[in-house]
């Protein structure tokens, strides 16, 4: 047995987590299975797969509708998760946790709901070079529609948000600031906080597009004080097409319906209709049940691991793996601030990612490989792509021992 | 799944070495091929003589796949009527797909093993038809993704 790494911290049992996941017990092109592009799409424990497996075979039918009693079944499961999630990111109410299909849909949802009822011509929107093109093409979408401008913070060259450029650009024409709690492309960790002063001192809202934090950073929506939070439900261990969108209760009061449908009315005539209450008023539809069951069972899981055994778990494999690559000749780490969680991005000289990736996969090494959705942050370092390896609860320092001696395969296959 | 196949000698060689690099100027024709998600670019500039494809240059940046194929490529196709040269592609792309035929396509054989790595297949063929776009002077980018 390997000693453990003095960076991770023996008490947490990573072997048991691994057990927890029935993916990761295969062999990918003849070697066991090391994946590390979970700040992709995480993997699924047991405990969803079981809860998704008993809700699709006993509780099922169509929610907030019947007065049968498996439709009981199915809307006390459905709500229950949504009580689950309000307590993960400490929301005040269930009214304030809208189900949708994943943080492209919250962030659409806000763009077209909230941006299209506030935002006029001369209004600015201010993001940073950062973001995932899902926190980008919505606003400008919006923008387009209704003669408002996009503005984004320039950065570091360790990755940060420069915040002075930020102050400087929150003007009085700032109507939203539209920010990511994590980066997905670097991992750098956003100051969610301090962001929400400044905009809030000048009476702006804050979107956080939180699909890379909510695996790895404890969050707190009341302690951040943000206006908006969106996440999805894959990169926390749960299902695809599902994810959440908390929006401060007065904001999502005052706000139109975005899509029509059943579900979000309390009377129809052909004439008009009357909406209904929050969250309803914003889940049109027969909404995906069994992935908020998933989404649940989850967030459960995450909080019986701990998030902050996991952090430090994750940070230890990060500082390992930061380490090992940068001893490496010709690699260099893209990405590099103090403040960094479960990603580490890299170039190698001479080498596109994109060979890096398919060496690594021929090892059973899962990468990610690419401009990770975040093309602004890839120009602004002036790169093409980056091979991208990210962590998740069940990594070990095995895995990242593998990456690292994968790597050194690829420079001796390149010479 | 072996990856000396895919990484043949030719391959990291012209890779390495990419032949015809650059940019004429001026040319007859230029086209750009652009595969944002793998982040390949590519611009072939080329100059005719006639029918005949008379010089060819490729420049940009992709991963060792895309450069050693738009090598490969530029170093077969010089001075090859427009008709040969779509043939050529015909046999090059059945070769990438695991369908070989019984010309000698020299070099280009090299390219045999992407036919294990069907994800890479666009790689390979972003050069294609980058200079199928030049030779019928399309100016919107072209992708093969």
């Amino acid at each position: 047995m390997n000693a453990i790494p003095a960076m991770l911290d023996p008490a947490y049992d990573v072997a048991r987590v691994r057990a927890e996941f029935p993916i990761l017990q295969q062999s990918i092109n003849g070697r066991p299975l090391v994946y590390l592009d979970s700040a992709a799409s995480s993997q699924r424990p047991r405990a969803v797969l079981r809860a998704v497996e008993h809700y699709e075979t006993h509780l099922h039918a169509n929610v907030h509708r019947g007065v049968h009693t498996l439709s009981q079944w199915a809307t006390d499961a459905y709500e229950r998760a949504r009580e689950t999630v309000r307590r993960f990111i400490n929301a005040a109410s269930t009214r304030e946790i809208i189900f949708v299909r994943g943080t492209t849909e919250a962030i659409n949802l806000v763009t077209n709901s909230w941006g299209r009822g506030n935002l006029t011509a001369g209004d600015e929107v201010l993001i940073t070079y950062l973001e995932h093109h899902a926190n980008i093409v919505p606003w400008q979408m919006v923008c387009a529609a209704t003669g408002a401008r996009l503005r984004a913070a320039p950065l570091t060259a360790a990755g940060e948000v420069d915040l002075d450029a930020f102050r400087k650009l929150l003007s009085p024409r700032t109507r939203m600031v539209a920010i990511a709690h994590i980066s997905n492309a670097l991992g750098t960790v956003l100051p969610v906080r301090e962001i929400v002063r400044m905009a809030h001192a000048q009476g702006v809202p804050v979107l956080v597009d939180g699909a890379q934090a909510i695996p790895h950073a404890e969050v707190d929506v009341r302690a951040l004080d943000c206006d908006f939070y969106a996440f999805s439900g894959h990169k926390v261990y749960g299902p695809t097409g599902i994810g959440v969108l908390y929006g401060r209760e007065s904001l999502l009061e005052a706000m139109p319906p975005w899509q029509g449908g059943g579900e979000m009315i309390l009377s129809v005539s052909i004439e008009s209709s009357t909406y209904n209450s929050l969250p309803a008023k914003f889940e049109a539809g027969t909404p995906n049940i069994s992935g908020a069951v998933g989404l649940g069972a989850a967030l459960e899981f995450v909080e019986g691991l701990g998030r902050p055994a996991i952090a430090a778990h994750e940070h230890g494999l990060l500082a390992l793996a930061s380490a090992g690559l940068a001893a490496l000749p010709g690699v260099r780490l893209v990405g590099t601030a103090p403040g960094k969680a479960a990603v580490v991005s890299f170039t190698m000289d001479g080498i596109h990612p994109h060979d890096i990736g398919t060496i690594l996969d021929s090892e059973g090494i899962a990468i990610r490989t690419g401009h990770h959705c975040a093309m602004p942050v890839m120009e602004y370092f002036g790169l093409p792509a980056t091979a991208r390896a990210s962590f998740g609860c069940y990594s070990n320092a095995q895995d990242v021992e593998r990456l690292v001696q994968g790597v050194r395969t690829v420079r001796e296959m390149f010479g | 799944m072996d990856l000396k196949e895919l990484y043949r000698d030719v391959i990291l060689d012209h890779n390495r070495s990419p032949r015809n690099f650059g940019r004429l100027e001026p040319a007859d024709a230029t086209a750009v091929g652009r595969n944002p998600l793998c982040g390949d670019k590519l611009d072939v500039t080329l100059r005719m003589d006639g029918d005949r494809l008379a010089d060819l240059r490729f420049e940009g940046q992709g991963c060792a796949i895309s450069v050693a194929s738009a090598s490969l490529m530029s170093e077969a196709v010089k001075g090859r009527r427009r008709e040969e040269i779509e043939q050529l592609y015909q046999q090059v792309h059945a070769l990438m797909t695991g369908h070989p035929g019984d010309s000698d396509l020299g070099k280009l054989a090299a390219l045999g093993g992407v036919a294990e790595f069907p994800a890479r297949v666009k790689c390979a063929s972003l050069c294609w038809h980058t200079l199928n776009a030049a030779l019928s002077d399309t100016r919107a980018p072209v992708s093969t993704e």
